[in-house]
């Protein structure tokens, strides 16, 4: 890809995911945030594609965009009783948040600024990442963490499952699961 | 004009920055689990760029661990936020909100 448009592509995307992402921040209803955040995964998404992460692109747009978020809108749509419910910040919490933000992106962008990281990427070098190299990493240095990534999913499914069945227990019996 | 390393972290920087200031200001419980997944994605973000940037290995076989991990904290996301809603909807059950503030059973 040309560099100008490699330039173009980044400033579209990393624009899209920061505004979000202060939407994110800003925004009092919590429809309008769960919004926001889907835009936000999207531009990383696309970040990623940039960085020739082709597969962890298609994994965020699928699993992120496509799942976690649309797991947490039908957390908003059971847990609220009007879709517009608000819960208001109190203003000296508001305060100290945003100087602490303040406060952490500028000690933060100091640090990055100034940080040596090391030889850079020789761009003459070819850029292709193939997949199948993320799958034999996947199944070869890192097979130990992937099948505890299995267990994990097990564990997590059968455990979701049980306290969402342990709600229903709650509301008849007044125990705690 | 390239596109370099600090670009990327800049921009992680401020996805990390926007998650705490969600995890602090948000009362509900829910925009708490959008927070965290912004600083989620933040890190992200910058293990896939130093992966790509902080080039190792040789071009018939790239290190790819930046985005090995990248992909397990996918996983993990996921997983967190699966089991995050079904205990809130337990608390929902409990005290028919989600305002975070209601949760002061256990206070002293």
């Amino acid at each position: 890809m040309e560099p100008t448009m490699d330039a173009a592509l980044f400033y579209m995307f990393a624009l899209m995911s920061a505004v979000s992402a202060i939407a994110v921040v800003v925004s009092r209803n919590i429809v309008r945030t769960a919004v926001a955040l889907l835009f936000t995964l999207v531009g990383v998404g696309g970040l990623y594609f940039l960085l020739h992460a082709e597969f962890l692109a298609a994994v965020q747009l699928v699993v992120y965009a496509g799942g976690t978020l649309i797991l947490i809108i039908f957390g908003v749509m059971l847990t609220s009783k009007s879709p517009f419910s608000r819960y208001e910040p109190k203003l000296a919490e508001v305060v100290i948040a945003i100087s602490l933000g303040l406060v952490m992106l500028t000690a933060l962008v100091a640090a990055i600024l100034r940080a040596d990281f090391g030889r850079p990427r020789q761009l003459a070098e070819p850029l292709a990442y193939p997949v199948d190299k993320l799958g034999q990493a996947l199944l070869g240095d890192f097979l130990i963490p992937f099948e505890l990534a299995s267990v994990l999913l097990l564990v997590v499914m059968i455990g979701a499952a049980y306290l969402a069945k342990a709600r229903r227990k709650d509301s008849t019996t007044g125990e705690h699961g | 004009m390239n596109i370099g390393l600090e670009h990327y972290l800049i921009l992680a920087a401020v996805l990390l920055v926007c998650g705490v200031l969600t995890i602090l200001t948000k009362r509900n419980a829910i925009g708490i689990l959008m927070g965290v997944e912004l600083v989620l994605n933040a890190a992200n973000v910058n293990l896939v760029a130093f992966n790509y940037y902080t080039w190792s290995g040789t071009a018939a076989s790239p290190l790819l661990s930046g985005q090995v991990f990248a992909i397990f904290v996918i996983v993990l996301a996921a997983a967190e936020a699966a089991i995050a809603l079904a205990i809130f909807l337990n608390f929902y059950n409990n005290f028919t909100t989600i305002d975070v503030e209601r949760a002061q059973n256990l206070k002293g």
